[in-house]
């Protein structure tokens, strides 16, 4: 058995007893017990900090705890994934475990988790600012723009724009004021990499603004994130205030001419704030509707001002492209893809999580060497990539080296890393479904392509699911797949016909099997489906009967017990309380009349 | 009403009265009364001397701004991919089974509102839901049925909120 995280805990300090209980009563509340291991040891640090504990694999150390930083700690670290910086050791750390996974390079996570994201010191201690002293004292705005240039970095939110061409094209409009946005709206299912940054190494991101500023000519910068993550909003406030006290932020930063002062704007829950005019509407206090492009926003922008957009990622990796060289991360990656990339695997793997790879890694080395292989042992089938705009890959190209040009080749994008593992127990057509119930929820309604058209590819995308698909139904979704991304304006319209195309591309079977045999192989679409005892191995315990909501099992105690399909709502409960695994779930289908 | 017009100064004065912060006076408004209502809509408008029309399209576009009143329990599912790929479907039926209404309602009796929420970066523990901001990982439907019980045994409501 793999856990998720274990846990040392230093048993001799006095109160480290009630601090355990509640540690381990609070697991068991959440059902975390088969996933976190609690172990005791004699003491932790260098020095006895009252009681303490380390988290694996991340390596995080809290020291002085009282029974209800125990709790707290399982709820935020262990539950929700945000380490709770004020319990963390300061001093000197312990080298950190490194994840299992020994292709993972950190560039843009390297402080994540090692640094106090609560105390700039610790940034400057490794180098934090340094970058921003050298672009002000040493560089003109193009030699930054060259060493940009050399790096390749490309944007990481999304399409993979380069980014030394949208920093030239924001320094060469004309016009007195410009602004520098950072766009930590990242909305991808199961990305929460901009988060972990912003939690955990604000400063790197604010000092890559910085830079951008300077290049672009900006004097004033906006910080938009998600109202969803409100640890990262007060860590970036407390970054900026902090930074702003150090004259880092400010007037004539360093003693030099540039000025430059950051806000931070929260959304209110729109999916498409997360595409860059959207967001900018946003800010100004609109709704959060695209624009058409162009005039881009690197001529016009925010209020109408030349403005420079990137997201959290992007703005991460350029304090380390000046300090180390754009050589040293042109290194890393592919011809066209260049250094590291954070993804967010999810799914049925075993290890789930947030990692960094330089690109060029193949899926199945994300998927098996990193994540640890296919959950329960089963077969892989698909990993979906890019967030609802993107594709489903199947297992044909999992030796393909991921970068921004085999994603988009293989009918996928990268988006902002987003890696979630499909196993042979989902229905592809099903997946499909889902990701048009969510885009057309979050499309602004501005397109009527995207608007209407997104509901009408879902109405026959649920028929197909719920056995009324028709002979032409997936040409009908491919005709219109088309013109909902040709006619769109932006990128949530444009992508959002790219999880169906994708999986009619790969998993035609699948979706003919439900028109045409009204069949579902992976035994998911529930009108397609009937749970079966097996009268040979049942044990007449009665439990089935008894858990069934809807009273659709009959039978007399020790006899073979029989489910009704006609009364059977397929919530699956008889399937979870079988103790002899009598129940089974059958697709047999039928062959469509005529 | 004069205590949602004493708020309503108090959020102003917390963005400076600045027009450009209408979506966050509007969220916090929400968050902090349970919805805007029409009269605290038009509130806004006068007092930041913007056309009513302007705020209430920004309040009705956010998912995270409620113009209708909201029940006592507020249940939310995660809508992303790696919690429905765990099973969320069956969740997801449950919930609107379980409680009779469907994502975006508020039961008639005023006691439960049900809403989906984007990634909450649980994905390891999914399908998550939260029940007033409590997060529950795991989900079945099994165990849907037995947590809203719970919740309706008990008269208190039974949440400490323990997810600020």
């Amino acid at each position: 058995m793999t856990y998720r995280a274990n846990i040392l805990i230093s048993s001799s300090a006095p109160g480290a007893q009630a601090v355990e209980q509640a540690l381990l009563e609070k697991i068991y509340e959440h059902h975390l017990d088969g996933e976190v291991q609690v172990m005791q040891a004699a003491t932790l640090g260098p020095q006895a900090q009252g009681v303490e504990l380390v988290i694996y694999p991340e390596g995080t150390h809290y020291v002085q705890l009282t029974p209800e930083d125990a709790r707290l700690i399982v709820e935020e670290h262990l539950l929700k994934g945000r380490p709770i910086a004020r319990l963390m050791f300061k001093g000197i750390e312990v080298e950190p475990l490194e994840a299992p996974a020994s292709k993972e390079i950190r560039v843009v996570l390297r402080n994540v988790g090692k640094i106090d994201p609560g105390n700039i010191d610790d940034y400057i201690a490794v180098d934090g600012y340094g970058a921003l002293g050298k672009v002000l004292t040493e560089m003109t705005p193009e030699q930054v723009l060259d060493e940009l240039k050399r790096s390749g970095l490309r944007g990481r939110g999304g399409a993979g724009f380069p980014t030394h061409l949208k920093w030239t094209f924001a320094r060469n409009a004309p016009g007195d004021e410009k602004f520098v946005i950072c766009n930590g709206d990242e909305g991808d299912p199961g990305a929460f990499m901009n988060r972990r940054v912003l939690e955990g190494d604000p400063h790197a991101v604010i000092e890559g603004m910085a830079i951008a500023a300077y290049v672009i000519g900006a004097r004033q910068g906006y910080f938009y994130v998600r109202a969803e993550y409100p640890i990262a909003i007060s860590t970036l406030r407390l970054a900026i205030q902090q930074a702003r006290d150090y004259g880092l932020l400010g007037n004539n930063i360093l003693g030099t001419d540039f000025s430059f002062d950051l806000e931070v704007r929260m959304g209110a829950g729109a999916f498409v704030c997360g595409e860059e005019t959207a967001l900018m509407q946003s800010i100004e206090g609109a709704r959060g509707m695209p624009t058409t492009r162009p005039p881009f926003p690197a001529t016009k922008g925010l209020w109408a001002k030349p403005s420079n957009i990137n997201n959290v990622e992007t703005y991460a990796n350029v304090p380390q492209i000046i300090l180390k060289g754009g050589e040293w991360f042109a290194s890393m990656g592919t011809e066209k893809s260049k250094g590291t990339k954070t993804f967010a695997i999810a799914g049925k793997v075993k290890r789930t999580g947030l990692i960094e790879v330089p690109l060029g890694v193949t899926i199945r080395e994300i998927v098996y060497d990193v994540g640890g292989g296919i959950l329960n042992d089963k077969k892989f089938k698909a990993v979906q990539t890019g967030g609802p705009m993107g594709g489903c890959i199947p297992e044909k190209y999992l030796d393909l080296p991921v970068d921004y040009e085999n994603l988009a080749k293989v009918g996928s994008i990268m988006g902002s890393g987003g890696f979630v593992v499909m196993d042979e127990d989902t229905c592809m057509v099903d997946i499909a479904r889902f990701f048009m119930e969510f885009t057309q929820d979050e499309s602004c309604g501005k397109c009527v392509p995207c608007r209407v058209g997104t509901r009408r590819m879902l109405e026959i995308l649920t028929d197909i699911c719920e056995g009324r698909g028709q002979p032409g139904d997936i040409e009908r979704l491919e005709a219109m797949a088309k013109y909902i991304a040709r006619a769109s304006l932006c990128g949530l319209g444009q992508g959002a016909p790219n999880p169906v195309l994708s999986t009619i591309e790969n998993f035609r079977d699948e979706y003919e099997a439900h028109i045409y045999e009204k069949r579902c192989p992976a035994k998911v679409c529930k009108p397609l489906i009937e749970y079966i005892i097996d009268p040979e191995t049942c044990i007449g315990c009665t439990r089935c009967a008894r858990n069934c909501p809807v009273n659709a099992i009959s039978g007399k105690p020790k006899q073979a017990h029989l489910i009704d399909p006609s009364v059977c709502v397929r919530c699956g409960i008889c399937k979870q309380v079988c103790p002899v695994n009598a129940i089974s779930i059958e697709s047999e289908g039928k062959l469509a009349v005529g | 009403m004069e205590e949602h017009m004493n708020l309503l100064t108090t959020v102003l004065e917390r963005y400076g009265a600045d027009p450009e912060a209408l979506v966050e006076i509007l969220r916090d408004l929400s968050q902090e009364t349970g919805y805007v209502s029409q009269e605290l809509l038009v509130a806004v408008a006068d007092r930041l001397q913007l056309p009513r029309s302007h705020v209430h399209s920004v309040a009705s576009f956010y998912s995270m701004i409620s113009v209708e009143p909201r029940g006592r329990h507020t249940v939310q599912m995660c809508q992303d991919a790696p919690c429905h790929v765990a099973g969320g479907r069956e969740v997801w039926q449950a919930l609107e089974e379980t409680l009779g209404i469907h994502f975006g309602e508020t039961t008639p009796d005023g006691e439960w509102t049900l809403q989906v929420t984007s990634c909450l970066g649980l994905c390891s523990v999914g399908p998550v839901i939260t029940i007033d901001g409590e997060v529950f990982g795991n989900m079945t439907h099994a165990k849907v049925q037995e947590l809203l019980g719970r919740y309706r045994g008990c008269c208190c409501g039974g949440s400490q909120g323990g997810a600020a």
